[in-house]
């Protein structure tokens, strides 16, 4: 069993003792140590210090608290998650809608994430201990088989960012049983990331991508953003070089007050992306307005069935009604969550009183608690509470 | 669930394709590949859905870079959602690895010298 790193502290993740390093697992520390390097001459030319840089994406956050890539970074540069937990933004009424069709009889099929998710008053788990029927599936494919071996209704509550919604698109264009239907919580990141920067209390000056994501929609897509909110954003991989390469280039843009996208992930990403996956995304689903949990509302930043495919809709099928739900008590804790403040990157796990205390893996409060992608939960995993 | 896991394609019926992942065999979808792919191909596996066909010139540095990401104890997030990723294709489990999902993560985690 390796050792986990030390706990990380705070937003610059200065590590507690100098024998941080030795425990740092890279493939090659002496580029590790030259990137960081560069990051702290650049750091160093900086007009107005700190540089505040946001990452969406949870993969990247794990890479990043696993290896403790924060304990390398100079006091110039600050390095924040932003909404990159699809999970974690899901509405509570969007969740409500799932347990009030669950509640109703009808089988729900959902990834693992989403289980704990706490809707108005309860969660899917809270349901099915309760009686309902809800599976845990690790893709689209295996609900629809689900819906083949029953002869009941089953509904795949979905969620994750387009890179999963362009598979759920696939199974929805690939003439499933006539017992299957989609619930969509596919949210679409790019318009969130606009949003997000220009909240007052976030204050970003650049953005870097997540690389997987671009896979499916290109870099290109991130030339609106730049040119409307002036920021550089700079696609990188998830690898820890991958992590630090891609900040030497976006503090460097920061720097010189360029207002550009740069692919640091060309090993994965392209200009225009997957076009078959787009397509068919497109094809099936639309952008529409809706609320991110703890954000704001957000323009065209929810995945919704065109109407061509109603059919499948859950949402049309059912014709649900969760307005029940709203009328119960959910967890007082609820009110003390500050999941949207650290998704929108104004606050810290650590900055919340319930974290580790009253929220913790196994007993959730905040979706952030919740995912493998949610900021808390990776903190927990690999930091715990810093030493004070 | 954002990561991709890339593997090599063994058999190819219609849309679907068996690929290897270090060893475990699973069912990979190919309906949104974006590219033309032939068996001995590597690609990018998410969900059960393959993403990205991986040029010939970087699935080494690809595979090795997994291997580094994954060098960690069993128990760790990033072996986890890739597991998860693997399961995907559970569903369907190809005849070659009929043993069952326990002895899959095992052969797995043995391939890449992850001490269990």
């Amino acid at each position: 069993m390796s050792e986990r790193n030390p706990p990380i502290d705070g937003p610059t993740g200065s590590i507690s003792g100098s024998e941080g390093d030795d425990e740092l697992r890279f493939r090659d520390p002496e580029k590790a140590d030259a990137l960081a390097d560069r990051l702290a001459e650049i750091g160093d030319e900086l007009d107005d210090p700190p540089a505040t840089v946001m990452h969406v994406c949870g993969s990247h956050e794990q890479s990043i608290a696993k290896f403790g890539l924060r304990s390398l970074l100079p006091d110039t540069v600050n390095l924040v998650m932003g909404p990159g937990c699809p999970v974690c933004v899901t509405n509570m009424p969007e969740v409500d809608e799932a347990v009030a069709l669950a509640e109703k009889g009808v089988t729900i099929a959902t990834y693992g994430d989403m289980l704990k998710v706490s809707g108005t008053a309860k969660s899917l788990d809270d349901v099915r201990s309760e009686g309902a029927d809800v599976r845990v599936v690790y893709g689209t494919q295996d609900a629809v088989e689900l819906a083949e071996d029953l002869d009941g209704e089953v509904v795949f509550f979905a969620t994750g960012f387009e890179t999963t919604a362009a598979p759920t698109a696939a199974v929805i264009r690939d003439d499933p049983p006539e017992n299957f239907s989609v619930l969509s919580a596919h949210k679409y990141i790019p318009p969130a990331m606009e949003i997000v920067a220009e909240m007052p209390d976030t204050e970003i000056d650049g953005y870097l991508a997540a690389g997987n994501a671009a896979i499916i929609t290109g870099h290109g897509i991130f030339d609106g953003l730049v040119d409307r909110h002036g920021l550089p954003v700079v696609v990188g991989g998830f690898e820890p070089l991958d992590i630090l390469a891609g900040l030497v280039k976006l503090v460097e843009h920061v720097r010189d007050g360029d207002q550009t996208v740069e692919n640091a992930y060309p090993r994965c990403v392209t200009r225009d992306g997957n076009r078959v996956a787009k397509e068919q995304l497109w094809d099936v689903f639309e952008a529409v307005g809706g609320e991110w949990r703890g954000i704001a509302h957000i323009p065209n930043a929810n995945l919704q069935l065109r109407d061509e495919y109603a059919e499948y809709d859950a949402s049309k099928r059912f014709d649900v009604d969760a307005s029940y739900l709203r009328e119960q008590s959910g967890s007082r804790l609820l009110h003390d969550c500050i999941c949207g403040d650290i998704m929108a990157g104004a606050a810290d796990p650590t900055d919340c009183r319930l974290f580790g205390e009253a929220c913790t893996p196994a007993d959730p409060v905040g979706a952030c608690m919740v995912s493998s992608e949610g900021t808390c939960k990776i903190w927990h995993e690999y930091g715990g509470r810093p030493d004070l | 669930m954002c990561l991709g896991v890339p593997g090599e394609i063994r058999e190819i019926e219609g849309n679907e394709a068996v690929v290897d992942f270090w060893g475990v065999e699973r069912r990979v979808r190919l309906d949104i590949v974006g590219s033309a792919v032939d068996e001995g191909d590597y690609i990018l596996n998410h969900v059960g859905y393959a993403i990205r066909k991986i040029p010939e010139s970087e699935v080494e540095e690809t595979m090795e870079l997994f291997e580094t990401m994954l060098d960690a104890d069993p128990a760790d997030m990033l072996t986890d959602d890739v597991m998860d990723e693997l399961e995907a294709n559970a569903g369907a489990p190809t005849p070659a690895t009929s043993g069952g999902d326990e002895q899959d993560e095992e052969d797995l985690l043995d391939e890449l010298g992850i001490d269990v």
